[in-house]
């Protein structure tokens, strides 16, 4: 059951090989479902464009209901590509997992701390960039003593907390589920009968699984507007 | 168990996986921004320009008919009016004719008996001219044959008297 990751050093970086294919994988396929999407662009969508025009409107009504859209029009981009690839990250590690004697290769790259932890730090340094830039440094730096100066620690801690549980439930979640992936496929190991048992809720955590992927997408692509909003916001 | 602490990294941090990650993420961004996001978006808010557009139309389209409608509404009456007016005036004119038909029939019917009237007090006349003529030329007639037959001078007054009279009832 235990699989070790094949971990690599380059340039003194150490580098997880498996990680570093699956967000390659993720990324093409991103790319591939949104350009294969719109290439044939016509005013009367069909079929591909619609689904996409759905997320669109999507992500839309997720950053209109955190901020109002004069603001947050500039981190659609951002939310769309967020959902996009954390969803079709989700799903990569569900079918199947790969592994080269005891190194895993193929596995949900949001499986992994480090990359939702990165992903986490990315939306919170943004936060904070844009915070500074539509605000001021100013009225950015009296958030933190806001409502008194006594909560400064407080936002301090807060916003590592945010850092933190975004990322570690993304990747919890995940991990989660590919854990209990495995140890549902395990079961065949213990013999044929154990294994033929073991497909029922193997098919049902898949399909549960999907469930959780698209909401924990979600969850990470609202709290990043979220975050954002409260840095950008005037008013709260 | 190892795996099972934060994941699978092996004691430290897999700074090549952060940086790779992040590069990753922020070229997918930039790329979908060009040749995804960027079109779709673009055609999203052309349909919605062209629908606005549509609706606005549709909004003058109805108007205009609305406006036509009202005109022809407008027209139809003022037809209507012109049409009885004409139907009233040439009834009127039919009168005022009907009128005049019976004026000059009355006219002439008067015309056609005083003719007559006068034909026949002119008829009158000749004939009691002519009978004037006739008692003269039977007077003196008479008066040969009075003459002739020797009679005093008062019979003959007499006659002549009865004669005149005679006469003069005639006429």
């Amino acid at each position: 059951m235990e699989h070790e990751a094949p971990i690599h050093t380059f340039m003194g970086l150490q580098f997880n090989l498996s990680n570093v294919l699956m967000i390659t994988v993720s990324s093409l396929m991103v790319f591939l479902i949104a350009v294969l999407a719109t290439r044939a662009l016509s005013m009367r969508p069909g079929g591909m464009q619609n689904f996409l025009e759905w997320v669109v409107d999507f992500v839309k009504g997720i950053i209109n209901s955190t901020m109002d859209w004069h603001t947050g029009g500039r981190f659609l981009t951002l939310g769309l590509t967020l959902l996009m690839y954390i969803f079709v990250s989700n799903m990569l590690g569900l079918p199947f997992a790969v592994a080269f004697g005891h190194e895993l290769w193929w596995k949900s790259p949001t499986a992994d701390p480090t990359i939702t932890l990165t992903l986490a730090v990315m939306v919170v340094v943004l936060s904070h960039y844009y915070g500074v830039k539509l605000k001021g440094a100013k009225a950015y730096g009296s958030e933190f003593f806001k409502p008194f100066k006594l909560f400064f620690p407080l936002k301090l801690i807060e916003e590592f907390a945010n850092t933190l549980t975004l990322g570690l439930r993304l990747y919890g979640n995940i991990y989660a589920g590919e854990i209990l992936l495995g140890l549902l496929v395990g079961l065949s190991h213990q013999g044929i009968f154990a294994g033929i048992l073991g497909i029922f809720p193997l098919i049902v955590w898949q399909g549960f699984s999907v469930f959780v992927g698209a909401i924990q997408a979600f969850i990470f692509t609202m709290l990043t507007m979220v975050y954002l909003a409260h840095k950008v916001a005037d008013d709260h | 168990m190892q795996s099972l602490i934060l994941g699978a990294a092996t004691g430290g941090v897999n700074g090549g996986d952060i940086l790779f990650q992040l590069l990753a993420f922020i070229i997918l961004m930039l790329l979908l921004r060009k040749y995804a996001w960027g079109p779709l978006m673009g055609i999203m808010k052309e349909r919605q320009s062209y629908i606005t557009n549509e609706i606005e139309a549709a909004e003058t389209n109805r108007k205009e008919a609305e406006q036509h409608l009202a005109a022809q509404i407008q027209e139809l009456k003022q037809a209507r009016e012109e049409a009885r007016a004409i139907i009233e005036n040439a009834k009127k004119q039919g009168e005022v004719q009907g009128e005049a038909i019976i004026q000059a029939a009355r006219g002439e019917a008067n015309r056609v008996k005083e003719e007559a009237l006068a034909d026949i007090a002119s008829e009158r006349e000749k004939a009691v001219a002519t009978l004037r003529n006739e008692v003269a030329s039977l007077s003196v007639m008479i008066a040969s044959k009075v003459i002739a037959k020797e009679l005093d001078e008062r019979s003959q007054e007499k006659l002549i008297q009865d004669y005149l009279q005679e006469a003069g009832e005639a006429r």
